[in-house]
């Protein structure tokens, strides 16, 4: 049975983790080694690219060897080779997809180029295998899309943000209240012991269509905060967080509930970073609950939220089923998206 | 050196549009100001009077955001990520000498890669009235006194 298993070195390397994973059959993870550079951004209270592409460079071949070792495999065992392209930093990008395509040369393996965002939906496809079509949420610090996917491999924008990513807004409200990067677990924490008494604005909520803005929560937050230091009040750290929090959730949970209305699907998958919120969670898993209980939360497993291979190599297994293949002069795409449905 | 007061965020966009009308290929727009202070909503008048439709999104996840579907690119850049160093090696003047408008959020990040000739746009809160937006434009070179005369003679029909 050995030449059945389907094998793929995954490579993901689009922001500040630098990843490498084996991943068996598209749903079993064999290995997934990921070095985090968030110690060394906390610093700088964010990624600096050129920061982030010299860890990468330290870090992948680290990956490779710890990935095929902790999964107990050999090249020769290898079926293929997947990357992300984009979206991300172009630097750091790059870095990944020039491993993978020399790996892939080096070895006469094929290339599969894969996009990340598809990647982070992937994540929850080891929970439970998906059925079509289904709704994704994916929230990170740089998107915050509603994607309808008809098939293993169709996505489609229904909804997205029109200005600031949630994840974004959770790190530039943190910064205002001197927590480090990435605030979202702090904030997250803060929010459970705090009340949302501040009733910050929803934006969009009430708009006829699924698309999101937080530059408008955020321009409110700081205001709160600035004029209460002008009054020299000090306002509840878990108050604000929780009221923050709050009007994110809403505003997300609203939008889901008008995409479920429309398209009644019986998964809807939770991603990216953001995911891993627990205020998020609950509230959706229970909007599910109460009013849409056709429809299954599949949210990724939390140490799959961020960045990591894994996820690439389950995404890639579609892709090597379709056999969409890269050739040897693959870029990376930093702007790379999903199109908008049609 | 020429102020303008804006009330509410439709304003802000109007004046960006405004601005946007007189642009020409290469010319570099620095918005300096705060979190919320209304850089992203000024830069969405701009590219709404470049003639972009998509939406423009905070570029600080990727640093650069291009629109290339108006009647002048847009190369909208967000620094905030550079704070300790990093912008030169990104590349940045192959955009302020390439075919669009560059609009530079957070540029004193960036400061050794800037053009000589720019204009810059101070942003700030009024920190009384939380609708209200000030604007101090200043020009570097005589391309931006005349762009800045031109908005002036703009806003006086």
């Amino acid at each position: 049975m050995a030449q059945e298993r389907e094998l793929i070195l995954a490579f993901e390397t689009s922001c500040d983790e630098t990843s490498v994973a084996v991943v068996e059959n598209g749903n079993r993870i064999l290995s997934n080694f990921v070095a985090t550079q968030i110690k060394s951004h906390q610093r700088f209270g964010g990624v600096v690219p050129e920061v982030a592409s010299r860890h990468h460079i330290e870090e992948i071949t680290i990956g490779i060897h710890k990935a095929l070792t902790e999964a107990d495999v050999t090249v020769a065992d290898l079926t293929a080779v997947a990357v992300t392209y984009g979206p991300g930093l172009v630097g750091s990008l790059l870095i990944g997809v020039t491993a993978a395509k020399t790996f892939a040369f080096a070895h006469q393996l094929p290339l599969i180029p894969v996009n990340h965002m598809a990647g982070h939906i992937y994540a929850a496809h080891y929970v439970e295998p998906f059925s079509f079509p289904l709704l994704a949420l994916l929230v990170s610090g740089g998107h915050t899309q509603i994607v309808l996917m008809t098939a293993a491999d169709q996505f489609e924008i229904i909804g997205d943000t029109r200005d600031d990513a949630a994840g974004e807004a959770f790190d530039k409200v943190g910064r205002v209240l001197g927590i480090n990067y990435p605030a979202g677990k702090e904030i997250d924490r803060l929010a459970h012991e705090g009340h949302d008494v501040y009733d910050f604005p929803r934006a969009m909520i009430h708009e006829a269509n699924y698309d999101f803005s937080f530059s408008g929560l955020k321009s409110a937050f700081i205001n709160k905060v600035h004029n209460a230091e002008q009054r020299q009040e000090t306002l509840n750290r878990a108050d604000l967080a929780a009221s923050f929090q709050a009007s994110v959730v809403d505003v997300l949970v609203a939008k889901v509930s008008a995409a479920l209305e429309k398209y009644p699907v019986q998964q809807l998958v939770l991603a990216g970073g953001v995911a891993a919120n627990h205020g998020l969670r609950d509230a959706l898993k229970e909007t599910l609950a109460t009013r849409y209980p056709q429809t299954r939360l599949v949210a990724a497993p939390l140490p799959l939220c961020g960045d990591n291979a894994a996820m690439i190599g389950a995404a890639a297994h579609v892709e090597l089923a379709d056999k969409h293949f890269a050739k040897m002069d693959l870029n990376a795409d930093p702007s790379l998206e999903f199109a908008w449905q049609a | 050196m020429k102020s303008i007061t804006t009330i509410g965020a439709e304003e802000t966009q109007a004046l960006g549009q405004q601005l946007a009308a007189h642009l020409q290929a290469g010319d570099v727009i620095l918005l300096d100001g705060d979190l919320g202070a209304g850089k992203t909503t000024f830069t969405k008048g701009l590219a709404t009077g470049l003639g972009i439709k998509r939406p423009v999104k905070s570029p600080t996840f990727t640093i650069i955001r291009e629109y290339q579907e108006g009647k002048l690119p847009l190369y909208h850049m967000d620094v905030y990520r550079l704070e300790n160093g990093g912008g030169d090696e990104l590349g940045l003047d192959e955009y302020f000498n390439g075919n669009g408008v560059s609009v530079v959020e957070w540029s004193p990040f960036v400061t050794d890669e800037l053009p000589e000739a720019r204009l810059v746009i101070h942003l700030t809160r009024d920190e009384a009235d939380d609708d209200l937006r000030h604007f101090v434009f200043e020009a570097h070179g005589n391309r931006y006194e005349q762009l800045l005369n031109q908005l002036e003679a703009d806003r006086h029909e």
